[in-house]
């Protein structure tokens, strides 16, 4: 056993439990921490098949901005922990009958020897100046551009519905308004009292 | 050296716990959205793992779409959920009938 196969191992025997953890565990804020570690993992599994930049992406983007998203609406949200919990050993006997008939249709089809994943030839190791990143930028500035446009046009659209959906106006909360201010006049504010001077 | 199937099985493995996830925990939506990022999570793990194995960097550009989407998704998912809790007071599923006839 070589040392890939065993860091693979390993790695992926961490995230199949950081997994069952997300499901299996009472506490959101528990189960958002163990999805970093299931992402932790996987970035590392995806280095291992030489998708560095990738790999990096993940851990940036899912581990620093999503996660974090999702720790600060948990801890936001007070929400009681028990109730949420009903049916969970009542749907377990069904749930894990069909998601384990799933699996093992799944594996039963990649092991299958029509489709031959198992022999598939293992690509020979990239040499030491191989860059990812750059084949990647290349395909993604190139043939890609459109669909890389959209994707932006897509982000766009996420921070607008974001904002959109959750500003709210309070009544009772002032405003400045900067146009009413830099259109005030003198009569506004100042008013000339003509009055007799008293001794 | 890793077989592409060690891949695949893996990829399957996750999908299949993350399809578990959103049966059991169908009274907890946070749970169901983290669910949803996991199976993303797994599909993304094929993804990158035909690539290598094929030679072709398709697979990988593919790969970074579905994590701006999924970035999107969760995104607007959690501000309807922030929206959700601020009119009902309560984030369970069982509760969000106000739309039944």
């Amino acid at each position: 056993m070589d040392l890939k196969l065993l860091v693979f191992l390993v790695f992926s025997a961490v995230l199949i439990g950081a997994a069952i953890g997300v499901i299996t565990t009472r506490n959101p804020v528990q189960a958002a921490l163990f999805l970093v570690l299931a992402f932790f993992n996987s970035a590392i599994i995806w280095m291992l098949m030489e998708a560095e930049f990738l790999s990096i992406t993940l851990v940036l983007v899912y581990v620093g901005a999503v996660m974090v998203l999702f720790l600060f609406v948990v801890m936001m949200l007070d929400i009681n922990l028990l109730p949420q919990r009903e049916g969970f050993t009542r749907y377990l006997p069904l749930g894990g009958l069909i998601v384990a008939a799933i699996v093992v249709q799944m594996i039963f089809l990649i092991r299958v020897r029509w489709f031959s994943a198992e022999n598939y030839p293992v690509p020979d190791a990239r040499a030491a100046d191989y860059s990812n990143t750059e084949e990647l930028g290349m395909a993604m500035y190139t043939d890609y551009i459109f669909q890389f446009e959209v994707a932006a046009v897509i982000l766009l659209v996420a921070i607008i519905a974001a904002i959109a959906l959750t500003m709210r106006r309070r009544p009772d909360t002032k405003y400045q308004r900067p146009s009413d201010q830099v259109l005030v006049q003198k009569e506004d504010r100042l008013r000339v009292v003509s009055m007799d001077s008293e001794s | 050296m890793i077989p592409l199937s060690y891949y695949l099985t893996l990829g399957a493995i996750l999908f299949g716990i993350s399809i578990a996830g959103i049966f059991l925990n169908r009274k907890n939506i946070i749970i169901i959205l983290m669910c949803i990022e996991l199976m993303l999570l797994a599909v993304n793990m094929n993804f990158i793992a035909f690539s290598y194995f094929l030679g072709d960097v398709a697979g990988q550009v593919f790969v970074f779409f579905i994590l701006t989407v999924a970035a999107a998704e969760a995104a607007i998912g959690l501000a309807i959920l922030v929206v959700l809790f601020r009119n009902r007071g309560t984030i369970n599923v069982a509760d969000l009938d106000q739309l039944q006839g």
